[in-house]
């Protein structure tokens, strides 16, 4: 996972190659902490095949809100410095990023 | 065996969590199975200073995380799956999640309840643009933004108390008329005294409003039916819960509203099954209610767990006929009978007897539907199965009923 702010986003981020998840957290944020080590293990099964990003939105909430992200925890996926899938909110599981995870990388 | 329980927890709420610190200081092997962290709702509670012995400066995530590492020193065991499916009336219990099967002896569901929605145009489609029913969560991100929190109740108030630490504006829509809201006075009158708050009386929201983000709702005015575009950024919703028991309808009793109905002894319909915290039918909701019947609920499945294995091992398993005398100590007349029945089993050896309390022992005493009118009863069993039932006592009839 690499944390991406507002200062390497547009790098990191919008002009990767290929797909990048983004996990959108904030320190307040009790379901983003408990599903970070999830998405950390997530990042590593499927390293490789897509980028995995992680941005601490305490520190970079206008970023967060130029992406439309206003709800934490939210997993955004980008391609080509577009926004091309999100789930959001307090039930989402790490089976349902997994499920998103696949259906990029199959 | 793994997976295999005498006492598993559904939920790791303050309930779950305090019926796991009594579970497992009780010997019972002890599983709470939780999809994340420990906490609950009140994990998501920044302040939370009404905790008895835990003061100003107590947060929810603070507490609850203390709970938990509690019911650990203890023994209690964290299992982190999803329930998906349970199975309460078979003997063990089977609880299925996402990644395991797990049995039990006895269940506490402890599963909790979780922000209603509203139920307006919008507000599902702007769920985290904008609509959140989170204030601890997502606050931060609406730092010098406005926002409106929808609801008078305690979380309501109380967490638009909180926001008015990060938005530039907190506007509450209140339902009532001016100066009328469901919250309890010590927190209404620090929110009227606090000028960060403004307010919108006889006010219901209608629908909230924007494309990709939240950019206005529209509110109506219930005593002039007057509407209007109010622009904001966040809408923070705080109208009450509503139980997670959907997995558990139908085969629990529930209220019309979906809450799981239990006696003082938090047992529900169904032997062996308990529940503890907010997804229960009561009169207050709080940390303090949740703990206290997770540890009425715990100590209840403890006797529960203790009389069955104790009526499987004297009355149900052995190969000779078992006589099984049900009394009430408090009735000297009917003792005296329990006397001729001790008398007949010891002139008998391939009888046993076992003496049981009814007046202790609910369990078997619904099990059984024994009229407590009607004590002292002796049941014969066999095989596991009552063969008689004898009312008028005496060693004739005794040899009758073995015969």
């Amino acid at each position: 996972m690499i944390a991406v702010d507002k200062e390497n986003f547009e790098q990191e981020v919008l002009q990767a190659e290929g797909i990048v998840m983004v996990d959108w957290w904030g320190p307040k944020c009790e379901r983003c902490l408990e599903l970070m080590p999830s998405v950390e293990e997530l990042a590593e099964k499927y390293a490789g095949k897509i980028k995995f990003c992680s941005v601490d939105t305490s520190g970079n909430r206008r970023l967060a809100i130029s992406q439309k992200v206003l709800g934490l925890p939210a997993i955004l996926f980008y391609k080509g410095g577009e926004k091309i899938d999100e789930i959001s909110g307090q039930e989402i599981a790490a089976e349902d990023i997994e499920e998103k995870i696949r259906k990029y990388t199959e | 065996m793994e997976n295999v329980y005498d006492l598993l927890i559904l939920g790791g709420g303050p309930g779950g969590l305090a019926a796991g610190i009594y579970g497992a200081r009780a010997k019972l092997k002890t599983g709470i199975i939780e999809k994340g962290k420990p906490g609950g709702q009140a994990a998501t509670t920044e302040e939370l200073e009404n905790y008895p012995g835990f003061g100003p400066g107590t947060t929810g995530p603070g507490l609850t995380g203390s709970m938990a590492e509690h019911a650990t020193q203890f023994g209690a065991e964290f299992i982190k799956d999803t329930v998906v499916a349970l199975d309460l009336t078979s003997s063990p219990k089977t609880i299925t999640g996402k990644k395991n099967t797990y049995q039990a002896k006895a269940v506490i569901f402890a599963m909790g309840a979780e922000p209603r929605m509203l139920g307006v145009p919008g507000e599902g489609k702007l769920r985290g643009k904008g609509v959140s029913y989170c204030a601890t969560c997502d606050a931060d991100l609406f730092t010098e933004l406005d926002v409106i929190v929808v609801g008078s109740g305690d979380a309501a108030i109380e967490e638009a108390e909180y926001l008015t630490r990060f938005a530039e504006n907190v506007t509450i829509i209140v339902i009532h008329e001016e100066g009328k809201v469901d919250a309890n006075r010590v927190s209404a009158e620090r929110a009227f005294k606090d000028p960060k708050l403004k307010w919108k009386w006889n006010s219901i929201l209608k629908s909230v409003n924007g494309d990709e983000l939240v950019e206005s709702v529209t509110l109506k005015n219930i005593s002039t039916g007057e509407e209007e575009e109010f622009p904001t950024d966040g809408v923070f919703i705080f109208i009450g819960t509503q139980p997670k028991t959907e997995l558990i309808k139908g085969v629990i009793d529930l209220n019309p509203q979906g809450y799981v109905i239990t006696n003082e002894k938090m047992e529900t319909n169904i032997e062996g099954v308990f529940a503890a915290g907010d997804c229960r039918d009561k009169y207050l909701r709080q940390v303090v209610t949740a703990a206290a019947d997770g540890a009425i609920a715990a100590v209840a499945a403890e006797k529960y767990i203790h009389e069955t294995e104790l009526w499987e091992k004297e009355v149900l398993s052995p190969d000779h006929p078992v006589l099984v005398a049900f009394y009430n100590p408090t009735d000297m007349a009917g003792t005296e009978k329990v006397g001729i029945i001790d008398q007949f089993v010891k002139e008998n050896k391939d009888l046993s007897l076992v003496k049981v309390d009814a007046t202790r022992n609910e369990l078997v005493r619904k099990r059984y539907q024994i009229d407590p009118s009607k004590l002292p009863l002796v049941f014969l069993f066999s095989g596991g199965e009552v063969k008689a039932v004898l009312e008028d006592i005496s060693t004739e009839n005794l040899a009758q009923l073995v015969k």
